[in-house]
């Protein structure tokens, strides 16, 4: 038994370090603060907090805007009711089969997103996933960090992901 | 240094044995071969790069329709049509059976003939395909924004729909001729009675312009002849319709001899427009009848099946001016009208010469009232008053023709097997290329049209022999793709076809492409067990029915545990694919499963009926690879026996 255990921690370093190798050339570097026996821990419980808060707490950078039509995006205003009940039922409709608001489950949590994001990250990457993903340092970490499952680009205008945003902002 | 010479001889060598090859090259090439005149080049589309036309090719006894891309040869998609179609689940999901509904009830299979193109002013408008059913007489419409069969409509009093589906200048019908004659209506008879007591039904079906739907308007019921094929009159000749037949000996027994008895059959030139008023002002009799009608519907997802009741027949003779027929040698296969819809070719399978009427001169022979005798009441018009003229010993078995932009005619010719090249009007033979082997037809993109489109022609072959790597006695049937543009044609490229490939419309493709449709929008999608989002996720019992109310999107199913089955229910998975993306669909399939999997369109709805026979728990999981994570795309439903008292649960990741 404790054998196996080596032997799985011993092929988990192996993994890791192959990838580590990959970040590193696309700068991101975050995998390096799991160590491997947690990682398998958190795929037999995958609610457990602690993970998640680490997940979303790596990647942090505002700064970063995303590739994409979106270039500039103030979003420090008075919470627009309307648009974010528009944004409501968007995210309902094309977003909650891998999105809950509560916990982090086939996707993100976008909870708290803006915290983690800057505004025009999260419209790019909505409008424009596909590119995003073969680009943008943090969606790469992302994709790998959610086990490989690629944003679904579901054709969501600009108009409506800026609806989005705005539910987003109401989420606490 | 060593290296180069080698490398330097061996170049030499190689270029040594190509330049051999060439002057020994293959029976179709002239000297020097491929490599000298660069014919690979010419039907080569690099990587990425698109086709310039889209070829459709009749399935013949796969009942479908199969989508290439010329100059390639490449296939591109099958469309299912009058078969099953296990690849997308098409004539097995509830949402499509209804599509193969007939009054003989739900058959699931048909020989797919004919492909034509919609028109407008007689142009190919890329709008929709209709294609025939041979053996029970149905025509079907596909749209090409979809590439899906969106109608068929069963043809009552016909039996071998085979001279169909032609479509006039405008689309205002498309036509489906009987090719058998049965007695009309169907009754109990002695079949050595056939003479003078069968009929044969031509069936002008309408198009309504916007959406395409089809209705039969009126059925013409002709002596009892064989109907072979058919063509619209274009130009000058719009408003008529012309039918080939065999059989005028009216024989039931024994055909291929006692069908070629006489030395002359007929086209018979039909004036619909005139046939139309009379319609219109209320003529012919409505006729018992029973035929489905099933239409699909893009919002819905769903197909409907209506059976109808009664059909208008009109009896030629009593439009007088409306049908007349034009003797013409021998059995003839074929009947084709050049671009300018002044000359109808009548291919005579059996005979030496081919012949071409003239629409002027058969006007100028009914003005004049010039009539050799009559059928059934039908004029009959003299040969010679109506002959344009002949093509003198082209081959042997002359099947088809069609007409390139520069007034020249392509027929083939089955039994010589070969495509003669031959002038309009001067009725020269201009050239003759081999096919390998027995042609049946060919296709020039934009063929049955006034602006034939006279780069490419393709023939259509039923042997294929040894032109490819043996795949044991069967082989798929051929295509080969000439060059027309120049004087000569050459031959550019065999190509393996999918069941028969019988006929073929080709077009352009940049008037299709630019309309075509990526998704089903999910806003739009109104079927009534659509879950459009997760929230409508959910199971439902009504009796011994369980509806599941299920979603997909990469990578999971919702929900993917499902408890509360019991033996003996009818479980229907409906399930609706949240992807908005291009090209990206969904699979279902479950364990034990009686009809086919499915496959789900983006934004699309679609059912599958399992009866669970066995108490157990059962996965189901998506048959369609889209990311990585496939594998984990799968879920588990839970059987009970009967009278277990386990309630309905269903959930995903314990939610």
């Amino acid at each position: 038994m404790k054998h196996t255990h080596k032997l799985l921690i011993l092929m988990f370093s192996f993994v890791l370090f192959s990838c580590g190798n990959d970040k590193k050339n696309n700068q991101v570097d975050y995998s390096s603060k799991k160590a491997p026996v947690k990682k398998e821990v958190q795929k037999e419980k995958p609610k457990e907090a602690p993970a998640v808060k680490k997940e979303a707490m790596a990647n942090v950078d505002l700064s970063n805007k995303g590739i994409g039509p979106v270039k500039s995006l103030d979003i420090s205003g008075a919470i627009d009711q309307k648009l974010a009940d528009e944004g409501k039922e968007l995210f309902k409709n094309k977003c909650s089969a891998c999105h809950r608001t509560n916990r982090k489950f086939i996707g993100p949590n976008p909870t708290g997103v803006f915290d983690r994001r800057s505004p025009e990250w999260v419209m790019n990457m909505i409008i424009n996933p596909e590119e995003m993903l073969k680009k943008d340092p943090i969606a790469k970490a992302l994709l790998i960090e959610y086990n490989g499952s690629p944003m679904a680009n579901q054709n969501v205008s600009e108009k409506e992901a800026r609806a989005i945003v705005e539910y987003f902002r109401t989420l606490k | 240094m060593k290296n180069i010479i080698k490398s330097t001889l061996l170049l030499v060598a190689t270029s040594l044995f190509f330049i051999g090859c060439g002057n020994n090259g293959g029976k179709e090439q002239k000297k020097g071969g491929a490599l000298e005149n660069n014919v690979a080049e010419k039907v080569y589309v690099a990587p990425g790069e698109h086709d310039s036309h889209y070829a459709f090719i009749s399935g013949g006894y796969s009942g479908n329709l199969t989508v290439y891309g010329l100059p390639s040869g490449r296939m591109f998609k099958e469309i299912p049509v009058f078969s099953q179609f296990p690849t997308s689940g098409y004539g097995y999901s509830e949402e499509t059976k209804p599509m193969l509904n007939t009054s003989h009830g739900f058959i699931p299979w048909g020989d797919s003939h004919h492909p034509d193109i919609s028109q407008t002013n007689g142009e190919i408008d890329g709008r929709f395909i209709f294609i025939n059913e041979n053996n029970t007489p149905r025509i079907a419409k596909i749209d090409l924004r979809t590439f899906e069969t969106t109608e068929i409509i069963e043809v009552p009093n016909s039996a071998g729909n085979h001279s169909s589906s032609f479509v006039t200048e405008n689309t205002e019908y498309v036509v489906a001729g009987t090719r058998f004659s049965v007695p009309v209506p169907q009754r109990d008879m002695p079949i050595k009675e056939y003479k003078g007591n069968f009929q044969g039904a031509l069936s002008f079906i309408s198009v309504e312009p916007e959406h395409g739907h089809m209705d039969i308007k009126f059925q013409i019921l002709m002596p009892g002849f064989n109907y072979d094929l058919s063509h619209p009159g274009r130009g000058a000749s719009h408003g008529w319709f012309f039918f080939s037949t065999y059989n005028t000996e009216e024989a039931s027994t024994l055909l291929e001899v006692n069908a070629s008895q006489n030395d002359k059959d007929f086209i018979a030139a039909v004036n619909w427009k005139k046939i139309e008023e009379y319609v219109n002002n209320g003529g012919g009799t409505m006729m018992p009848a029973e035929y489905a009608h099933n239409v699909y519907d893009e919002v819905t997802h769903t197909a409907t099946s209506t059976m109808k009741k009664e059909v208008r027949v009109v009896n030629p003779s009593e439009v007088p001016g409306a049908v007349y027929l034009l003797p013409t040698p021998k059995s003839p296969h074929g009947c084709d009208v050049d671009p300018t819809g002044e000359y109808i070719i009548g291919n005579g399978k059996l005979s030496a010469n081919l012949t071409v009427h003239s629409f002027t001169k058969m006007l100028d022979a009914i003005e004049n009232k010039k009539f050799a005798g009559d059928a059934y009441g039908i004029p009959i018009l003299n040969f010679e008053d109506v002959l344009a003229g002949s093509v003198e010993q082209p081959g042997l078995g002359p099947l088809h023709t069609e007409f390139d932009d520069k007034g020249n005619a392509y027929t083939t010719f089955f039994i010589s097997s070969e495509v003669v090249k031959w002038k309009l009007g001067t009725w020269e033979v201009l050239d003759r290329k081999p096919t390998y082997y027995s042609v049946g037809h060919l296709t020039i993109p934009g063929g049955n049209s006034r602006k034939p489109q006279g780069k490419y022609m393709f023939a259509m072959n039923k042997i294929t022999k040894d032109r490819y790597l043996p795949t044991g006695p069967e082989l798929e049937h051929s295509a080969q793709l000439y060059d027309i543009s120049g004087d000569k044609m050459e031959l550019l490229l065999d190509f393996p076809t999918h069941g028969e490939p019988h006929y073929a419309a080709a077009m352009e493709a940049d008037l299709i492409k630019k309309r075509s449709r990526k998704i089903y929008k999910l806003e739009e999608n109104n079927h009534p067990y659509a879950a459009k989002s997760d929230a409508d996720v959910k199971v439902v019992r009504k009796g011994n029915e369980v509806h599941i109310y299920m979603t997909t999107i990469r990578s999971h199913f919702s929900p993917d545990n499902i408890e509360g089955i019991k033996v003996g229910d009818k479980v229907y998975f409906h399930i609706t694919n949240l992807e908005q993306d291009f090209d990206v669909p969904h699979g279902f399939a479950v364990i034990g499963q009686n009809t086919s999997e499915l496959l789900i369109m983006p934004g699309q709805t679609k059912t599958s009926v399992w009866e669970p026979t066995k108490v157990g728990v059962w996965p189901f999981y998506c048959t369609d690879f889209c990311s990585a994570l496939h594998q984990e795309m799968q879920g588990y439903i839970r059987v009970s026996p009967k009278d277990s008292p386990i309630k309905l649960s269903w959930s995903l990741d314990g939610e």
